[in-house]
């Protein structure tokens, strides 16, 4: 066994380090999903009529619609009826301050390097935490609420809030927007919410931290992000799941509306459960993410993908507002036999409207990437400009990248430039490190980091530290 | 010549080594010296730089028999980044380029895994870039530079200076130069050769490998060895490269090999 052999049996051993099972009472509602099942969730929840209707509305249209084929992953068919769509941690008293949340869950957090009280007490970022699929508890309440801003729970909103709730749910992803979306329009169970008022800039990053914890749940949630006029927010999401043999759902939504002037920037360091070296288990993270850009605002996607079994996600921004903006900057991984199939719709609407996008797949192992792009320019967007680039990184030579572009553009005014380029890690670059000195890891993680850089460089600085470490580990092992 | 002190730093023994099945090396004997600068010549396709590859451990090449011990230590069976850490430091004739990663970074990053290795403390940012910029001083090198992307788009100057820079960082023992000189107006050439000279000492080696003559009035060798065929054909003192120089190389092929010079 060579070295290089060696160094991959061991890192392809090592484990997912988030793998781990809380032993906390679950609330469940039985399997399968049913009409009945949508009515106990929405009793559970305690929703009120307009929200009921609005979730029978959406799963009556959910029976109408098949499965999307058109993307480039592969799965054996989803058996909806034996996933249970909804697991609340017992007990399930309301939770006002972090004394009360159970120590279990809290040990469970602080595992993941997200204590709680920390949080609050050093870092100033508001956290918001879902644990399965109601959000056990969120930080930083009252200083946000000084400058009028709202960080809660969706429960708590639809409870306290159900007027910007009711505006804004569903206004930029309607139930009838895709399968996935249909589905959990139905039966999402909570999620994070937020309102920036006019004119002020939110004074700390937002950030909700997502863990599926109990076996055979979907998690579904919903996030709603409304910065009102001139407003701007910056916010965090990251994500993890402990190690199963069988697959898990994640079909969330995330809905941003800036209104004129606003400012949305939404950053994702995703780490599901990517599933073992062989391809068991695994997160199917399926999830719909769309911001609406009115007059002169932006919206900006930053993504870090590094887990999940397959990938199936498209953030997009629809630029309806003349001179809005729009972003998209992403690094997908798929190492072993991880799917990713990804990318952004950006669809110009307002005159002088401009959107960026940067993708950079990195593949390794048996992992497939695939980028799926669609900029759109539309008769009314007047001097609209966008700017692609999609590079393709890939490590080994059993992987692939494959990219998708769509260009549509019905303005002769507009200017649409699209870049790609696939490059391969070479044994020369590797053997050049390891030369100067650098471990075959430790290159290997330098050269990707330096690929994703302009990605990287986006994210806000706390996590664009933790996302470098990410990706060297999600990619340990992969040389050999 | 020189005398040479002690025990060699380098001594290769009836080295083979294959690519791809293909035999290239046909068994090479050199011994280098600690404070010895020795330069292998050669016309293109004679083996030198697959030599210059199998000391540093490129996995492309298969050792098919000899040995090359390296301080007394079976160096073959080092992994390339243990023969870096024991201070064996190859200047690439071609340099990789590496896009976002940072020149400086990647020279930092080089030089605290080596002292990690030693047990040594790592450098912090602060400390690195005063060196860093000593050394830059030392080879010529523009400021600009040293954040830029590794190598991304540098001229072929530029890149071999980036090489001599390393290496003055990384203070090898042992620096093998594989065609350092390829590609460099004369200017370039002084420049790098003076960033060579600098780190010559009574401890360190260096194994200079060359197509030309011209780099030799510059770097001056203790011996010169000449490789035709995956051999030595010859092995002499300096006045053996101005030998090559007049009568070109044409004339170790028609030649049986000179048996290696007489050698305490």
């Amino acid at each position: 066994m060579t070295t290089q052999e060696a160094a991959l049996r061991e890192l392809t051993e090592r484990k997912y380090k988030y793998g781990f099972v809380t032993e906390v009472e679950a609330d469940q509602v039985p399997r399968g999903l049913s009409e009945e099942i949508v009515r106990t969730i929405s009793e559970k929840k305690g929703d009120p009529r307009w929200l009921l209707d609005w979730r029978l509305k959406a799963y009556r249209h959910w029976l109408t619609m098949t499965e999307p084929s058109w993307s480039s992953v592969r799965y054996p068919p989803i058996d909806y009826q034996s996933i249970v769509y909804y697991s609340a941690p017992k007990p399930k008293k309301q939770v006002g301050s972090m004394d009360e949340v159970d120590p279990e869950l809290r040990r469970a957090f602080e595992r993941l390097g997200i204590p709680l009280e920390e949080q609050q007490r050093l870092s100033g970022v508001a956290v918001d935490a879902v644990f399965d699929s109601v959000s056990v508890s969120t930080t930083f309440k009252e200083k946000l609420a000084e400058k009028g801003v709202i960080f809660c729970s969706f429960s708590e909103a639809v409870r306290n809030h159900p007027e910007l709730v009711r505006k804004y749910l569903g206004s930029v992803v309607p139930h009838t927007d895709n399968f996935f979306a249909a589905l959990n329009s139905a039966v999402f169970s909570d999620g994070s919410f937020a309102y920036v008022p006019k004119g002020v800039r939110c004074p700390m990053e937002l950030s909700t931290y997502f863990r599926i914890n109990a076996q055979d749940t979907g998690q579904f949630e919903r996030t709603l992000i409304v910065a009102d006029e001139g407003a701007h927010v910056s916010y965090l999401e990251g994500c993890t799941a402990p190690v199963r043999d069988t697959n898990q759902l994640h079909a969330a939504v995330v809905e941003l509306v800036a209104l004129p002037g606003a400012e949305i920037k939404y950053s994702t360091v995703q780490n599901w459960y990517p599933g073992d070296a062989e391809g068991r288990g695994g997160i199917y993270n399926f999830v719909t993410k769309r911001g609406k850009a009115f007059e002169r605002s932006k919206v900006s996607w930053t993504q870090v993908e590094t887990g999940s079994a397959i990938t199936w996600k498209y953030p997009s921004v629809i630029l309806q507002g003349d001179d809005s903006v729009g972003e998209f900057y992403s690094v997908a991984l798929a190492n072993n036999h991880q799917q990713a199939d990804t990318g952004t719709k950006m669809i110009h609407i307002g005159a002088r409207t401009r959107s960026t996008i940067i993708s950079k797949g990195i593949s390794a192992g048996h992992g497939q990437n695939t980028y799926r792009g669609m900029v759109k320019v539309l008769k009314g967007a007047v001097g609209a400009r966008n700017y692609s680039q999609c590079d393709s990184l890939l490590i080994g030579d059993r992987c692939g990248a494959h990219t998708f572009p769509t260009i549509e553009v019905r303005n002769p005014t507009a200017q649409v430039e699209h870049e790609a380029t696939t490059s391969r890690i070479g044994e020369d670059q590797l053997f050049y490190c390891r030369q100067r000195g650098i471990r075959e890891e430790d290159a290997v993680s330098m050269i990707v980091n330096g690929f994703a850089r302009e990605v990287l460089k986006e994210l806000p600085m706390e996590f664009a530290v933790e996302a470098q470490k990410l990706l060297g580990m999600s990619l340990e092992g992969s040389v050999g | 010549m020189s005398r040479r002190p002690g025990t060699p730093m380098l001594e290769i023994k009836g080295l083979k080594a294959e690519v791809a099945g293909r035999e290239i090396l046909h068994g090479i004997d050199l011994d280098l010296g600690a404070g010895e600068v020795h330069a292998v010549m050669g016309p293109n396709g004679s083996g030198k730089s697959t030599l210059a590859g199998v000391l540093a451990g490129r996995e492309t090449y298969r050792v098919t028999a000899g040995s090359v011990a390296y301080l007394g230590e079976d160096l073959l069976t080092l992994a390339p980044e243990k023969r870096a850490a024991k201070g064996l430091f190859l200047a690439f004739q071609y340099p990789v380029e590496i896009p976002g990663v940072g020149n400086l970074y990647f020279l930092r990053t080089a030089l605290n895994a080596l002292r990690r290795s030693r047990g040594e403390e790592e450098l912090d940012a602060m400390d690195f870039l005063t060196l860093a910029r000593e050394k830059m001083k030392l080879v010529g090198m523009d400021p600009a530079l040293a954040h830029r992307s590794l190598n991304e788009g540098f001229s072929g100057g530029e890149k071999k200076r980036n090489e001599v820079l390393q290496m003055a960082v990384l203070e090898p023992r042992l620096a093998i130069l594989d065609e350092i000189d390829s590609g460099l107006d004369i200017d370039a050439l002084r420049a790098v050769a003076d960033g060579v000279n600098a780190l010559r000492g009574p401890d360190r080696a260096l194994l200079v490998v060359t197509h030309y003559q011209r780099l030799l009035d510059y770097i001056r060798p203790d011996r010169v060895h000449v490789m035709a065929g995956g051999r030595i054909a010859a092995s002499g003192g300096p006045e053996l490269a101005h030998e090559l120089e007049k009568k070109g190389y044409g004339w170790l092929q028609a030649e049986p090999p000179r048996a290696a010079e007489a050698r305490p």
